[in-house]
């Protein structure tokens, strides 16, 4: 085996260590404007897919402009509003992808993004993201409202890494069809959020979904997130109701 | 050294390539890389994409460690090593992020682990350091071709078992489920991986009695 000097080895390293930064920068920003462009699709799609929509996005070609022409079309507006119920001037957009930011804030300093859906004139749907933590790492979703402010029309959500089979189960249809129909308030007005109920909701119930079986943990935080982030909404609520 | 040139394709190459796939397979025979085996093999076409991953990483940190070969110190070897795999990872991670999106959510913390992945390591360390390089080609090809087809055969089994789907695909028809047929649970947890692995390994030493140790 050759001996190399110590001089050698230094230089060999920075060298080294030289090229591959370059290497490595340069795929990072050349694939950069990319890889953003996924991130806000897999946004905008989720958001479609809370009030029913982008449904044929795995028969389209271009998913990407399928997307992006869905989102102009059907979400109308969208503004961002702040624990009181005001107007905040952001853009709703730029506050969703940030979320993960947002809720780390207290809820009464957070900004609270609201996307509006409406096709053909008809009535209002209003698309609230919400994000939590989960059993492993973040929970998020989309919950869709109808023009009552109260009655969930539709949901979806995601996870970064719950346990596949269990807790992964909060992105398939089964748990979030029975979302649809919920209320967010009760008889007396009174906020009370969705409980994810352990052992099977009650039948007759406005506010349980069953719980995934063996992912209590992940349903458990599911049904925090929900509370936790929509919360933050009653009162914008009340100030549309009022108008 | 002699100066012949060896054809690309001689039976020594070719063996390289065909070993690693059965009587020195990394996974069933030297129980290398079991860590990821176990974990992204629930479903078909993360399997897939991971094995195709670890094929790219491999061969081509293989080609290039055999290159540079000559002129890396003894002394810092493991961490040239590790800086050429870890550089060929990321590419891998950022051109999975930008063109295949979905599967690169899916595989998720999977992709950096192969880093991790020893197999890798072990065939550059005992191979590549020493060796031209299109044989290191070879044996980069070969080795991740033998993880990866175990990787695929478990990830078969575990999701047709599992979820009654391939390739997120029903494959179990509904009438089964309707006749009280239902989805093994187990399958889709880590251990039921370990005993898939086990039933491969004990099928092969049954056909081949020298992979029997005493």
């Amino acid at each position: 085996m050759r001996s190399f000097s110590n001089t050698y080895i230094f230089v060999f390293s920075l060298i080294m260590v030289t090229v591959v930064a370059v290497l490595l920068s340069f795929v990072a920003v050349q694939l950069k404007p990319l890889q953003d462009m996924n991130v806000q699709i897999e946004k905008k799609q989720d958001v479609l897919r809370s009030v029913g929509k982008a449904e044929q996005v795995a028969e389209v070609e271009d998913k990407n402009s399928y997307i992006d022409e869905e989102f102009g079309k059907y979400i109308t507006e969208s503004y961002v509003v702040d624990f009181n119920g005001k107007q905040v001037e952001t853009d709703a957009f730029e506050v969703m992808l940030s979320l993960a930011a947002e809720i780390r804030k207290p809820q009464e300093e957070r900004n609270y993004p609201v996307f509006v859906y409406s096709e053909n004139g008809g009535s209002k749907k209003y698309v609230l993201p919400v994000r939590g933590k989960g059993l492993w790492g973040p929970i998020w979703g989309y919950v869709a409202l109808e023009e009552d402010l109260n009655t969930i029309s539709g949901a979806v959500f995601d996870h970064k890494g719950e346990t596949p089979g269990l807790g992964s189960d909060i992105n398939t249809d089964w748990f979030q069809e029975p979302f649809s129909g919920k209320t967010l308030f009760n008889e007396a007005g009174e906020f009370v959020s969705v409980q994810v109920m352990k052992g099977g909701a009650d039948p007759g119930s406005m506010h349980q979904v069953d719980a995934i079986s063996g992912g209590t943990i992940t349903s458990k935080a599911l049904e925090e997130m929900m509370k936790d982030c929509l919360a933050g909404y009653v009162a914008h609520f009340k100030e549309i109701a009022t108008n | 050294m002699s100066t012949e040139k060896e054809p690309l394709f001689s039976a020594k190459n070719l063996k390289l390539l065909s070993e690693p796939l059965g009587q020195s397979n990394p996974i069933t025979i030297q129980v290398l890389g079991i860590c990821s085996a176990l974990a992204v093999t629930v479903k078909l076409k993360p399997s897939i994409v991971l094995a195709i991953s670890v094929m790219a990483v491999m061969a081509v940190s293989n080609v290039v460690i055999s290159l540079m070969r000559k002129a890396v110190p003894p002394r810092i070897r493991i961490i040239v090593q590790l800086v050429v795999i870890a550089a060929m990872v990321i590419l891998v991670d950022q051109v999975l992020k930008a063109y295949a999106y979905d599967v690169s959510k899916q595989l998720s913390v999977f992709v950096g682990l192969i880093i991790t992945n020893c197999i890798i390591m072990g065939r550059l360390e005992a191979f590549a350091l020493g060796n031209k390089p299109w044989p290191s080609f070879l044996d980069g090809l070969g080795n991740a071709a033998g993880y990866g087809w175990i990787l695929i055969a478990v990830a078969f089994f575990r999701e047709l078992l599992g979820s009654g789907t391939l390739l997120d695909m029903q494959v179990i028809p509904q009438a089964f489920y309707e006749a009280g047929y239902v989805n093994n649970g187990m399958m889709i947890l880590p251990p039921m991986a370990l005993v898939v692995v086990g039933i491969i390994i004990w099928i092969q030493r049954a056909r081949n009695k020298d992979l029997v140790e005493d």
